[in-house]
């Protein structure tokens, strides 16, 4: 296993050399500042107008919907970006070619990678996703339902791109695996929407369009899920807002996402161990 | 049963209607420099990848070290330096080192001692702590060389190892390719510079469109082609015969009117077949005026071999 760990610590050091941890985190802060800000100036209204505690605290959570949603928007930004290049770009520049020729089998670079980019994922949306839930519930007392089970969705909704990413730089040069995953999402992410107001208007056939782009790449699905996880029980249906989930996606979604991140993980080994270097 | 370094019988790569190569059968001794020489596109670093298993072969066999090639075991005991010799530029380049040392698996107590070391035998001590995307070409290729060295190989693939350096930089590979022979190490240098191994190498094949055509000795010691200069009366058909069935080939014939009798140049294989030369002229009833021999260099069988039509562009 040591190579696998070599390989991780390598991921860490380019992020680190190439100022992706130092400018993810100074501007993470920056985003958790304003959020704090801009979240104490509406609550601070909300209760000078004398509303009363259920409206405050729909209000606290549409907040905290739009400032996760936005999370969830750069886990999938960033998990293509920063991905994106790591195995299609060494392939292209040969750089694979001396670290494939140690002793160590190809499994090893995926896993190690894979790992790398996880723990990097992980600590983005635990700090920032995080963040934002710890700022409401400390400043503000609002902590919404099911916070943890909420950050464990992002965190599958980054391990979904990160393999398919790394199953895609396998087989595609760093900028078409870009543009492909990015037009994948947006067929995720029209035909979630499609579901959703599809399922208001009582619509099978638009809620099976959109369950099928979600088979497609499940992220949309699973950021419905997490908005859904949030949600306090009693909110009306007036106050859906573009952050809530009207269509909720089932827990069967929640398994097929962790399966297909774990199959496109092993096809990420499988096609990597017969490509020519 | 010999226990060769690289023995290879008719390895293969195809890449869908297009041959990359087609006939790889080779036999490297072990302790051996071997130079593998072709021109541009003639397979060379395609067979290089098959024999570190970078590539998979379409065909064919091949042992590294004995092992099948691309297996943990074998990479432990090979150094590589590809030709394309690109590396995670944010690294300082004792970083790169300390990370294929690690790779490698070589313990940490000796890590540091070898990284030093070879450091120092490629003039880059100084330059140990900057990162490599402030490295030059030439820098960046001694780099490469000492990673191919930390593992102390007993086999090392060289692929244009001196195509980015300067004549000192070039001085100091070869120094360091004497230095590995010394020690035993087999080195299996890839090249289309004919100087660089004809300086280093003991035997070298020649290989076109994918395709091992001859292999040859080098080193002085041994044995190599000739070309012989051959000065007669005349050239009756009865000595034409004689010489090819000697095994010689004709280089060229001299029709110039008015020079006495007839001058033409043959290639033999070596020393030993000179006699037979001069045995024909005596028993074909001619007189040999003379008979001078000149070692072919290897730019001449280079171009023997693969011909001079084929740049390889």
């Amino acid at each position: 296993m040591q190579p696998v760990f070599t390989i991780m610590r390598l991921t860490f050091r380019e992020a680190w050399r190439r100022k992706v941890v130092l400018l993810s985190l100074v501007l993470s802060i920056l985003y958790l500042a304003l959020y704090s800000i801009g979240f104490g100036y509406v609550t601070g209204r909300a209760l000078a107008g004398n509303s009363h505690g259920l409206m405050v605290s729909e209000v606290q959570n549409t907040l905290l919907l739009a400032g996760l949603y936005v999370v969830h928007f750069l886990t999938v930004v960033l998990s293509i970006f920063v991905c994106g290049d790591t195995i299609s770009g060494e392939i292209s520049t040969h750089t694979i070619q001396s670290l494939a020729t140690k002793p160590i089998s190809r499994w090893q670079i995926i896993i190690g990678k894979w790992l790398g980019y996880s723990i990097l994922m992980g600590l983005y949306i635990t700090i920032v996703g995080g963040g934002l839930i710890a700022i409401t519930w400390l400043k503000f007392q609002y902590l919404p339902s099911s916070p943890i089970t909420a950050l464990s969705l992002l965190l599958l909704e980054s391990q979904v791109l990160i393999c398919l990413t790394l199953f895609a730089g396998t087989r595609l040069s760093t900028i078409t695996n870009g543009v492909t995953l990015f037009l994948i999402y947006s067929l995720a992410f029209i035909g979630s929407w499609v579901e959703q107001i599809g399922s208001t208007f009582n619509s099978p056939e638009a809620v099976r369009v959109g369950v099928i782009s979600s088979l497609l790449l499940p992220v949309e699905a699973l950021w419905r899920r997490t908005s859904y996880t949030l949600q306090p029980a009693d909110v009306s249906p007036t106050h859906f807002t573009p952050f809530s989930a009207f269509s909720v996606p089932s827990v069967a979604m929640i398994w097929y996402a962790g399966a297909y991140a774990l199959v496109a993980l092993g096809l990420s080994i499988w096609n990597f161990k017969r490509t020519d270097l | 049963m010999v226990d060769f370094a690289i023995d290879t019988n008719n390895l293969q790569k195809t890449y869908g209607d297009k041959t990359a190569v087609a006939d790889l059968t080779i036999q490297v001794q072990r302790g051996e420099v071997f130079g593998f020489l072709g021109p541009n596109g003639a397979g060379k670093s395609t067979a290089v990848k098959m024999l570190l298993g970078l590539v998979i072969p379409s065909d064919g066999t091949a042992k590294v070290l004995g092992m099948s090639p691309g297996s943990a075991k074998a990479l432990r005991k090979i150094g590589f330096l590809p030709e394309h010799f690109r590396y995670h530029e944010w690294l300082h380049a004792d970083e790169l080192l300390e990370l294929h040392a690690e790779l490698y698996g070589i313990p940490k107590s000796v890590r540091r001692t070898r990284i030093a070391t070879l450091l120092e035998r490629l003039s880059l001590t100084e330059h140990a702590k900057r990162p490599l995307s402030g490295f030059s070409k030439g820098m960046l290729q001694r780099v490469g060389l000492a990673q191919a060295l930390l593992c102390a190989p007993e086999l090392v693939f060289l692929d244009e190892p001196t195509s980015a350096l300067d004549p000192f930089g070039r001085m100091l590979v070869r120094e360091v390719i004497h230095e590995l022979k010394a020690s035993g190490t087999t080195v299996f240098l890839n090249s289309h510079l004919l100087g660089e191994v004809e300086a280093t190498c003991d035997r070298a094949s020649f290989i076109k469109s994918g395709r091992v055509l001859q292999t040859v000795a080098i080193n002085e010691n041994e044995q190599q082609c000739v070309r012989l200069s051959v000065h007669t009366d005349t050239l009756s058909d009865g000595l034409h015969r004689k010489i090819i069935e000697s095994g010689a080939k004709f280089l060229s014939i001299d029709d110039k009117p008015g020079s006495y009798g007839k001058r033409f140049e043959l290639s033999v294989a070596d020393d030993a077949n000179i006699p037979a030369i001069a045995d024909a002229v005596v028993q074909s009833g001619g007189k040999l005026f003379g008979l001078t021999p000149h070692r072919i260099s290897l730019e001449e069988t280079f171009l023997n071999i693969i011909g001079h039509e084929d740049s390889g562009q």
